[in-house]
């Protein structure tokens, strides 16, 4: 008997903790994040929080024991009162003094936040549909990050893994301690640079520029997402920070430069030499599966009505001079962006050999980088 | 030949009940209690249809990873889902409410432009399909959220873009004149002795909404236009290459738009404003302020508008005056659920499936109103905006608040419908389960968004997994649960149940229930006297 009741007391035990367990490792409120501002946007939230509590508390309350007790059930005759001017002015004056009490912090606090003043380092923040390009203004520093999940894992066909979407290739790097300044834009529709940690969202407007400002306090990993309902890739265009202290960010930005300096270097001693048709084919591929698959589709089938299809019909088939241009310049109106800053030469060179060589279109041209460098001295 | 003999006949005929019958009845129909049906199964049509958009979006959202639909859909499901509720179910199922009860309120015959609330139904079923047929066109349906921001509405939409613009005119002409017909006819067809202090705030609220509508659709008009031209005829309004300012958009957009949510809510006041004295068997406490409170919130309403648009960039002075006129709307709001509450305190309430509905819609709508309070404070929105925290509170507002006041309103009102008393055991069974999943529906959602979940994601990060299982689980309950619903209305429309005596509620009170029931298809030819 004993045992029985052990174990089912056990058993209840277990009901209640599996819950709680559960819900210990599951995040239901805000983050605090780890920067000033956020601990201030935490502290906010909290406050106002709690005294919505007790706003519903007592409202709930009061009618929870109104129904208890006032019911025809209880045999209760209904009183007649329809007025009370005290009352009425009490809690009318009340609830506006609480306002007035949650006002005054929140002022205070969109002051410190708005105040994007004396920043040491600024970095350009650009949208576009879907993946986000960081440029160092300082530095000779730019890059895009696009989101590293890869599409197996999105639609199943391979387990998903840790950070499942909210991973991308290049992470964007600012230092910590230090007033970093956002200039936020985009190229295409609105998007919105969202980093909870932070407490920074910011609409990037294509044409206009916002600004935001931030200063880490520990070195670490920081993850956000597109905010802004931007078309089907919404989802998927991932933010990744890396905060680092000062002397480690320093390094890091030296050897970037570098690196990008010697990328440069590299195009142009491509631009005076031919790259054979398998190393285009093989680049072409990674870059059409990075950057123009989402809308084109993976297998160049496009979206009907939509984005074109490139598989056996239009330009991918047709005058070479005319692809170069769509790519270089992108096509004005429609979703089609000018990849002439975010690609290379080379890697221009390689995604259009490849979209005029795969999925059966076997046209057989091999378009250089020198074609396409060619292309746009001749246009300017 | 039995309809010319009745025509016939017509011309002659005293008898009042007399009507086409068949289709003809329910085209031609110039009668409010008729036009009322009408927009009542309509919006029913529409909230189902619309629900089970709902249900696709949550069907892909019960696990991460894409499994039934793609992005591109799920972004069309989004848009049509927002659409057809606020365009198709909640605004049109208002609309009936006043084209029914209005006239019987105040003592009128009928309403007072027959002929052009006729119209106004007919067109809606055309806007309606004229927007649902978008999604068979090339390129698909309007994928970009009912708030079609520019430029993803315009540059970078499909072509089905300008179906959506069409049936947003033709629904916006339709709105229009249901709240000139509303106005009209409240301002001139009150019975004698009926003052407008001594109209039932179901009236009030509707009169103060009509004009809501009046002041903020051709506003919607305008900025649908101004992405038509944009997308087809090279104007830039909203694209910065030609001079315009995507940000523009949004200030049309919303300065509609909050006005909007007020109309989705306004007339739940005055449906809850009637329901609890009645079942409390007690006057409406502060009558008067009710009153006042709702024009103060219908005036605010067109002051508030950038709250929606707290990480637009504003300027720190502007995002502080939306900030405070926003909390400002607290105020009266908190006024009207006082005001209930005080209503229900010392009464001698019962408990029918109307004053159930109309509890759950005090709490649950205070709930959604104190996020709302949250959302207000401009800092704090930067970490809400456009999460899941936004769609909880948006939803505890619109659904179990203006669907639950509808729901109290249909049941508090069906035997005067009907002539028949509802079935109570099922009601209260469609009450409970909807009580009980709807919370299951919402209540997480504030919790995921608060842990940083986009809004409008048809796929999401493996940390908010177990929220959205249970989310999706309580949405198909509460889809499923509205199946009761229609079995209810259904055995009302049947005719089978007690026959209604001409005022069924013990402590209803106005002029709606001094006629029989079901109310005769012609009432108050000769006006009442109202003392």
């Amino acid at each position: 008997m004993k045992t029985r009741r052990t174990s089912l007391l056990a058993g209840l035990l277990a009901l209640v903790a599996t819950p709680v367990a559960w819900a210990n490792d599951l995040q239901l409120n805000m983050t605090q994040g780890s920067t000033d501002m956020s601990q201030h946007v935490y502290g906010l939230h909290m406050l106002v929080f709690y005294i919505c509590v007790v706003i519903g508390v007592l409202v709930f309350g009061t009618m929870f024991v109104s129904i208890f007790r006032h019911r025809k059930s209880r045999g209760v005759t209904p009183a007649k009162f329809h007025d009370n001017v005290k009352v009425e002015i009490a809690w009318t004056v009340i609830p506006f003094l609480i306002l007035v009490a949650m006002a005054v912090p929140a002022t205070i606090t969109l002051f410190e936040m708005d105040d994007t003043d004396d920043s040491d380092l600024t970095v350009v923040v650009t949208g576009s549909q879907w993946r986000w390009h960081y440029s160092y203004l300082d530095h000779d520093v730019e890059f895009q990050s696009i989101l590293a999940t890869q599409n197996e894992q999105i639609y199943g066909r391979l387990p998903k893994t840790e950070n499942y979407l909210s991973e991308v290739d290049r992470p964007l790097v600012i230092p910590t301690d230090t007033k970093v300044r956002f200039l936020i834009t985009s190229e295409d529709v609105i998007h919105s640079w969202w980093v909870p940690e932070f407490a920074i969202k910011k609409d990037a407007n294509p044409g206009y520029i916002n600004e935001v400002w931030t200063r880490v306090n520990e070195p670490g990993i920081y993850r956000g997402v597109c905010a802004e309902l931007c078309g089907q890739g919404h989802a998927f265009m991932p933010i990744v920070v890396i905060a680092k202290e000062p002397a480690e960010f320093q390094e890091w930005i030296n050897a970037e430069e570098e690196r990008l300096a010697a990328e440069r270097a590299e195009e142009e001693r491509l631009l005076s030499m031919n790259m054979s048709m398998d190393q285009l084919m093989e680049t072409g591929r990674n870059i059409y599966l990075a950057q123009c698959a989402a809308c084109h589709q993976p297998n160049g089938q496009g979206i009907p009505g939509v984005f074109p299809r490139l598989a056996g019909e239009g330009v991918s088939v047709g005058d070479r001079t005319q692809h170069i241009d769509i790519v270089v310049n992108g096509v004005s109106g429609t979703a089609m962006q000018s990849f002439q800053n975010s690609l290379s030469m080379s890697e221009i060179a390689a995604v259009i050999t490849y979209e005029r060589n795969a999925w059966g279109n076997d046209t057989g041209d091999a378009v250089q980088p020198a074609d396409i460098h060619n292309f746009i001295q001749g246009n300017q | 030949m039995s309809t010319v003999v009745a025509d016939a006949h017509d011309a002659h005929d005293e008898h009042h009940d007399h009507k086409p019958t068949g289709i003809k009845r329910w085209i031609f129909t110039t009668n409010h209690k008729d036009i009322g049906t009408l927009y009542l199964w309509f919006s029913f049509i529409m909230f189902l249809l619309g629900g089970s958009f709902a249900l696709m979006i949550r069907m892909e959202l019960f696990q991460p990873g894409m499994q039934v639909i793609d992005p591109h859909f799920f972004n069309q499901m989004t848009t049509m889902h927002g659409v057809i509720m606020v365009f198709g179910a909640v605004m049109p199922a208002f609309t009936g409410l006043a084209n029914w009860m209005v006239p019987l309120m105040i003592g009128a015959p009928d309403m007072a432009l027959p002929r052009m609330n006729n119209w106004s139904f007919w067109i809606l079923p055309v806007a309606f399909l004229i927007m649902l047929s978008s999604m068979f066109v090339p390129g698909g349906g309007p994928a970009f959220g009912w708030t079609f921001y520019a430029p993803l509405s315009t540059t970078y939409s499909a072509d089905s873009t300008a179906l959506f613009v069409f049936a947003m005119h033709i629904m916006g002409m339709s709105s229009i004149m249901g709240a000139i017909n509303v106005i009209v006819t409240i301002m001139n067809m009150r019975a004698p002795g009926m003052t407008y202090m001594k109209m039932p705030l179901f009236v009030w609220t509707w009169f103060i909404t009509a004009f809501l509508l009046i002041a903020v659709m051709p506003v919607l008009a305008g900025v649908v236009t101004m992405v038509l031209t944009d997308k087809f005829f090279g104007t830039s309004f909203f694209a910065a290459a030609g001079g315009g300012d995507p940000v523009l958009f949004q200030h049309l957009f919303w300065f509609f738009g909050h006005p909007e949510v007020y109309i989705m809510i306004l007339p739940s006041f005055g449906i809850v404003s009637a329901i609890i004295p009645a079942f409390a068997r007690k006057p409406l406490f502060g009558y008067a302020s009710m009153v006042y409170a709702t024009a103060s919130i219908a005036g605010l309403s067109f002051l508030v508008w950038a709250h929606h648009m707290f990480t637009t960039g504003m300027p720190t002075v502007a995002s502080l005056m939306f900030m405070y006129m926003t909390m400002l709307i607290a105020v009266p709001t908190g006024v009207k659920v006082f005001n209930w509450v005080s209503t229900m305190w010392r009464g001698a309430m019962t408990f029918e499936t109307p004053m159930l509905f109309a509890i759950a819609f005090v709490i649950l709508f205070t709930i959604g109103g104190l996020s709302g309070i949250m959302l207000a404070i401009t800092p704090v929105d930067y970490q809400y905006h456009d999460t899941y925290f936004v769609v909880a509170h948006f939803h505890y507002v619109l659904v179990s608040g203006a669907v639950f006041s509808i729901m109290a309103a249909a049941y508090y009102w069906l035997p005067k419908w009907s002539g028949v008393m509802y079935d109570e055991g099922l009601a209260k069974l469609h009450f409970w389960c909807s009580l009980i999943s709807v919370n299951i529906l919402f209540f997480p959602m504030h919790f995921v968004g608060l842990a940083g979940m986009p809004r409008r994601y048809p796929d999401y990060a493996l940390q908010f997994a177990d929220i959205n299982a249970i989310v999706s689980v309580g949405g198909f309950l509460f889809g499923f649960s509205q199946l009761i619903f229609l079995a209810v209305v259904l055995k009302c429309a049947m005719k089978k149940g007690e026959k209604a005596p001409a005022k069924p509620w013990e402590g209803a009170e106005g002029l709606e229930w001094t006629v029989p029931s079901p109310a005769p298809y012609h009432t108050f030819d000769t006006p009442p006297e109202v003392k």
